[in-house]
Parts: C-alpha cells; sequence; structure tokens
C-alpha cells in the first residue's frame, strides 16, 4: 500500500524527520491560501498522485484530452504562478513514465516552501530479500531514478545494512556520509535522520522509503524534499490508522472487490480470462496461454478457500472486462476440490450467462468427479487433461495463435 | 533416504485445535505421518481426537519437545501469532538437539519476518521452511511423512527431488514427474514471501548430497534474485541434473501478483533473466510446467539414469 507525498512528510515530522513547510490543498482558493500562508516567496506546487516520475509529467484536460501543461511538480516564483498551476493540475490528468497512457486525475496538491539546495542525494530504506534485513541504500546522484544510476554509475550508489536484533549501527552511518562526501555538521543531521527513519521503518511496518531528492542545503541542513512510502500490507492489522490515510482513488476498483472476496485478481490486456487457483500456477497459465500464441486478459487466483459465491464473483469480475472472449479454468485441487469448483462452474455459468468459450482442466483432488459433472451438464464446456492442451484449446477457440 | 524428514520423524502441530491445525493434523495421520503431540498456548494436558488418534495437547513448545522428543514442528497458527510462534519452536528445539520448522502460515508482515529468521539462524541444528507455503513431503512406501497442506494422493516415493516457491506448482511439478512414472524422494515448497528460511540452494545442497535423489526440478517465480543465485551454485556445485520452471513471464512490472514477493521491482526479478540465468548454469528449461515431465526424461537420459 502506498501513501501520498503529503502523507509521508506528515509521517516523517512526527518521527523528526526535516521537511520544509507545506500545506495539503484540494482546490485552487486553498493554494493561494497555502501560499499566502507560507510566507516563502518561491513554492513548489506538487501534484499528489501514488505514481512517480510526476515532475516529468504531462498533464491533460480529462475530458478534451489537449495537453495543459508539462510538468506535474513546478517551481512557482510568485501568487500569479501559484493560481496558474494549480489551475492546470487540478482535476486534470497527469500521464506520467509510470501511470501508463491512461493517467491519473489529480485531486490532491502540495504546496511546499522553497530551499536554497547545495547538493541532490538519494537516500531509500528497503527489505534486503538476499541479506533478509533492512537496508539503507544512498548516492550522490539526487533527482535521478536510481535503477538509471544504478545502470550507468554503481559506484555512486552506497550501502548499509541493520542488524535485525541491533538496528542500525552509528558507525556505519558516519562512513555512509563520508562515502557520500557529507561533513561536519550535515554528517551528524544526516545520522540522526537515518535513525529517525529506521524507527519510523520499523514501527509503521513500511516496505519502503524513498526520498529523492535528499538535499542539503546551502546552510547544510539536510532536507527531505520528496517522500515516497510504501506499508507492508501484511502488517495492516496492527495499523488501523492505514483505513484513514488509504486512497482508494488511487486503487483499481476491481482489485478492491476483487481483494474483499478473497480473490487475486490483476487486470492484463489480452483476450483470455484466467481463473486458477495458486499464484504460481496462476502465473505460469497466463505464460502458456502466451506461449502458444493467446494474450492472457488477467491473473486471477481464487485461493485455498474458494467458494462457490467467490467463483460465481471471479467469473464476473473477469467478464466485466471487455475484451475476455475466453476463459481458461485452470485447477489443481489440493484442499479445494475439483467436483465442488465443476458444480460452482455450472452455477456461475447459469447465473451470469456466460456466453464465451469455456476450457477446463482439471488436476488433483477429485478430478475425475469434477470432470464428470462439467461433461454431463448441458453447458458448452470443453474439458482439458493438461495446461497445454487447455492453453491451446483456448486459444483455438478464440481463433487466434499460431 | 530423503532429505530433512522421513518416516521416522517426529512431528508437532503449533495451532492443533485450531480449524487449521485440526484439518490439517487429520490429513497427516491419515498419510501415516507420525503426529505425536500438539500445541496450543491454555489447553495443555487436552487431548484432540485425530483420525481415531488420542494427540496430546501441550501449553509451550517447550514441554511438548522435552516430552514428546519431536524434531519437527508444523506452524498453522493465525500471521498475527506466526512469528512468535517460530521464535518459540526454535528456542525449543535449540534446546532440545535441534529441529524443522515448517511454518504454512500466509501473510505474516515482512518485519516479523526478518526477526524470526535472524533468530532461527542463531541456532545451528535449527531449519525453517516457509512461510506461505505448502510445506515439506518424504513420500514412502506406505504413506510417508507430510508436513504441511499438500494433496497426499499425488505423490509416490521414487527418486526426484523437488523445490518450488508456488504451493500448487509444486502439485503441477509432482503431476508431472508421476507422468513419466518417476516417484519423488521429497518436495518442499520454500514460499513466496520476500523474506523466508530455507532457499533454493539449500534444498539443491541437501538433494546434491542426498543418495537417494538422482534429479532435482526447481519451480521459480518473478521477483527477487533467489533463482539467479540457485543456478550460479547449480553451475559450480551440482553433480546431479537440474530441471527448471520459473513463473511470471508474462507478469506485467510493478504488480504483486499474489505472493507477496512475485513483483517485477526496477525492471529486476524478471522472469526471462532467471531462465537465461538457468541456461547459462546448465539447467534443462521447461518454458511450459507440462512440459517438465519431458524434460526431465531429457535429463534423465543424458545422465544415463534411463532408457528413454
Amino acid at each position: 500500500m502506498n501513501i501520498h507525498e503529503y502523507q509521508a512528510k506528515e509521517m516523517f515530522r512526527e518521527f523528526g524527520v526535516n521537511v520544509l513547510e507545506g500545506v495539503h490543498c484540494k482546490s485552487v482558493d486553498e493554494a493561494i491560501e497555502a501560499y499566502d500562508s507560507l510566507g516563502s516567496e518561491i513554492v513548489a506546487v506538487k501534484s499528489q498522485i501514488h505514481a512517480g516520475g510526476r515532475g516529468k509529467g504531462i498533464l491533460y484536460d480529462p475530458d478534451s484530452g489537449e495537453e495543459v501543461m508539462k510538468g506535474g511538480v513546478k517551481i512557482a516564483f510568485s501568487r500569479e504562478d501559484v493560481l496558474e498551476f494549480s489551475k492546470n493540475i487540478c482535476g486534470n490528468k497527469l500521464v506520467t513514465k509510470q501511470t501508463g497512457p491512461s493517467g491519473k486525475i489529480v485531486t490532491n496538491m502540495y504546496v511546499e516552501a522553497g530551499c536554497d539546495i547545495d547538493h541532490e542525494f538519494y537516500l531509500a530504506i528497503l527489505v534486503d530479500r538476499d541479506r533478509k534485513s533492512v537496508l539503507v541504500m544512498a548516492s550522490t546522484e539526487g533527482g535521478m531514478d536510481i535503477e538509471e544510476v544504478a545502470e550507468k554509475t554503481p559506484e555512486a550508489i552506497h550501502k548499509i545494512w541493520a542488524d535485525p536484533s541491533s538496528g542500525l549501527a552509528v558507525e556505519d552511518c558516519e562512513s555512509l556520509s563520508k562515502s557520500l562526501g557529507i561533513t561536519g555538521d550535515s554528517a551528524k543531521e544526516l545520522t540522526n535522520m537515518l535513525g529517525s527513519l529506521y524507527r519510523m521503518f520499523l514501527e509503521r511496518d513500511c516496505s519502503m522509503i524513498e526520498i529523492n531528492p535528499l538535499v542539503r542545503t546551502k546552510d547544510g541542513i539536510m532536507i527531505a524534499l520528496d517522500a515516497k512510502v510504501s506499508l507492508d500490507e501484511n502488517a495492516n492489522f496492527r495499523h488501523p490508522w492505514r483505513e484513514e490515510v488509504r486512497d482508494l482513488s488511487e486503487e483499481e476498483d476491481v482489485e478492491i472487490r476483487a481483494n474483499d472476496l478473497g480473490l487475486s485478481y490483476v487486470k492484463l490486456d489480452g483476450n483470455i480470462g484466467c481463473l486458477v487457483n495458486g499464484a504460481g500456477l496462476a502465473m505460469a497459465s497466463m505464460d502458456v496461454i502466451k506461449l502458444y500464441g493467446g494474450e492472457p486478459a488477467n491473473f486471477l487466483d481464487i485461493g485455498g478457500g474458494a467458494t462457490l459465491e467467490s467463483i460465481t464473483a471471479a467469473f464476473q469480475i473477469i467478464l466485466e472486462d471487455e475484451n475476455v472472449e475466453g476463459i481458461l479454468v485452470n485447477i489443481f485441487g489440493g484442499i479445494i476440490r475439483c467436483d465442488m469448483v465443476a458444480r460452482s462452474v455450472i452455477e456461475a455459468s447459469k447465473e451470469i450467462g456466460l456466453d464465451v468459450p469455456l476450457v477446463v482442466r482439471f488436476s488433483g483432488t477429485n478430478h475425475e468427479e469434477g470432470k464428470a459433472i462439467l461433461d454431463g451438464s448441458d453447458i458448452s464446456i470443453h474439458t482439458v487433461n493438461s495446461l497445454s492442451e487447455g492453453a491451446r484449446k483456448i486459444v483455438e477457440c478464440i481463433g487466434g495463435g499460431n | 533416504m530423503a532429505i530433512w524428514v522421513d518416516e521416522d520423524s517426529k512431528i508437532l502441530i503449533q495451532g492443533i485445535t485450531g480449524k487449521q491445525g485440526t484439518f490439517h493434523g487429520t490429513r497427516m495421520l491419515r498419510y501415516n505421518t507420525n503426529v505425536v503431540g500438539g500445541v496450543t498456548p491454555g489447553k495443555g494436558g487436552q487431548k484432540i481426537d485425530l483420525e481415531g488418534n488420542e494427540i496430546p495437547v501441550f501449553n509451550t513448545m517447550s514441554e511438548a519437545v522435552s516430552q514428546t522428543g519431536a524434531d519437527v514442528s508444523a506452524i498453522y497458527v493465525p500471521a498475527r501469532f506466526a512469528a512468535g510462534a517460530i521464535h518459540e519452536a526454535a528456542e525449543a528445539f535449540n534446546e532440545n538437539g535441534g529441529g524443522l520448522i515448517v511454518c504454512i502460515t500466509e501473510g505474516i508482515p515482512t518485519l516479523d519476518m526478518i526477526k524470526a529468521v535472524d533468530k532461527v539462524k542463531q541456532y545451528d541444528g535449527v531449519r525453517l521452511i516457509g512461510p506461505n507455503c505448502p510445506g515439506i513431503i518424504s513420500p514412502g512406501i506406505d504413506g510417508g511423512c507430510k508436513v504441511g497442506i499438500m494433496p497426499a494422493f499425488i505423490h509416490k516415493k521414487g527418486r526426484i527431488g523437488i523445490v518450488s516457491k508456488s504451493g500448487t506448482l509444486t502439485y503441477e511439478a509432482v503431476a508431472q514427474t508421476m507422468s513419466v512414472d518417476e516417484g519423488q524422494t521429497t518436495c518442499v515448497g520454500i514460499g513466496g514471501d520476500p523474506v523466508s528460511g530455507t532457499g533454493f540452494i539449500d534444498c539443491l545442497e541437501a538433494f546434491e548430497n542426498d543418495p537417494e535423489t538422482v534429479a532435482v526440478v526447481m519451480i521459480g517465480e518473478i521477483g527477487g534474485s533467489a533463482e539467479e543465485d540457485a543456478a550460479e551454485w547449480v553451475k559450480e556445485n551440482m553433480s546431479k541434473p537440474v530441471v527448471g520452471f520459473v513463473a511470471g513471464s508474462t507478469a506485467p512490472p510493478g504488480k504483486r501478483m499474489g505472493h507477496a514477493g512475485a513483483i517485477i521491482s526496477g525492471g529486476k526479478g524478471t522472469a526471462s533473466e532467471k531462465f537465461v540465468a538457468f541456461e547459462k548454469a546448465g539447467i534443462y528449461v521447461a518454458r511450459d510446467p507440462s512440459e517438465i515431465g519431458r524434460v526431465l526424461v531429457g535429463a534423465l537420459t543424458d545422465a544415463g539414469l534411463r532408457e528413454t
């Protein structure tokens, strides 16, 4: 789960991480008010969406599709600038490298005071899967994509790791400062900041904190100029406050509904729907459809606790996607019994009037009973014995493939 | 022989009186798995009837291990208590000569797992498999040792080792070995979480050292670089043939595909990179899981272990 920059910065303030004065705004009037209250001549007017690449994004009028402004983050030198920029941002569609062509309508803005920048750094705290510990990663190349830096100038990236029981060592923080060329009071500030960020990472169950750029001002002060925070959803149970910072408009409506039903669904661009049990098998089913010349329309894992209701809902969700021309059901029964799935498939197809070709592959628990139920029903279903047979069959049914 | 569990293993079930613990405990016993007890705090001293067996329930792992001599524990407790259950099991096994912890639970916070894995690492004789995995099974002559939630009946004792990040894809791999008339020594589901205990390399090493295992099927998925590291290890150390598949070639970047760890981030962790690493290491690659059986036969034939 991601949160907005303005929410992340509120969290930073709470943990004592330096940020500039800023105000969250939802309208042009609020933006002007914010400018007046900040008392800083130069301010940044920042679009608040979860995707990155805002600065280099382009704003479009959502109705006409016409370009409105280049850049979703603008530096304003006057009250008039703030008026113009906030007008161009608020309610318009921001398309960035990460949003895809459909973009995001911006309804939240952040107006932030300016500062005199001496140098921009990159800083991130995240989970290192290989070392099984929390990693602090920093680079002297602030403002750039870290992937790009990793590729072009890997020597500019410096890393330290937290010990799972004793945490971040002060000596490691100091050596990180040294590697980044940060000295004196600025180095002390960075050590303190890392301590605060690490504490926040643990207490708020983050999965990532990214600050790009982290800046040193002309006065030597270290400030988090940007803030991107992702939270570990597995820890939601101990953080009830997350309900309040969650922005549902940033999530796919259908993915939220699927999630509420115990389904895991991700929409893709193809035309063959998939209904599978297990995440790995669901991915493999998509891969094999593609291998035999088809294009998967979705990832869908019905999970180990699927019921008649959730399977019916799964079919409905798949069919909401107008591109879907056929569906492959691939079940390897373990806890889930294939006969139960077979009955659910029949019920669901009757209830929602399933009118696209359906190919079903059963294996594992009660697969013979499941196949017999489908073969004996009066609805048109192709039953197959293996995943590759199923993938080939569904591709053939919709007249695609090679 | 098999790796880590066999018919002599003595199993405890943490969370035995809960719905999951009772359900899967019953199925473990049906497979003739040697379940010697269970743990549910506050229910110590009771007996629970599973398949006509009176299984003793203990309050703590320490009591359970010292009184039953168990060397394996299966964890079926809810996510918020699961990391605590791992800590308790690790301490209890450490005090009693070591043991294997198999954590089935899905949805444990990552930071809890970092602490739990660190704890287990401090104890030489203690191993953790999982979390968020189907468990481990070593088929025997009459039933076998099943520590987890996999359907037992699809397995048969044999000479192939299987290791996988995914549950149902492990079953698919098992079915594929069976389709070419090969059975399994041990099948290990290592789970799809970003931070977990036993990894691919631990399993490969154990299979390499297991005299009964002649070949290994390894199933990976997108996210992280465990598959690449495993491929490197295979190249340097493995004398037995390995057949590999990676799920997620069609997964879009930046989207979590069901498993917490299955995500391509910053262009890293893609299936194509992993397939390339497999090929470079001389691993026999199946691009379609339905082909694993056929590829395995080829690998066994090349190694002079099978006619066709």
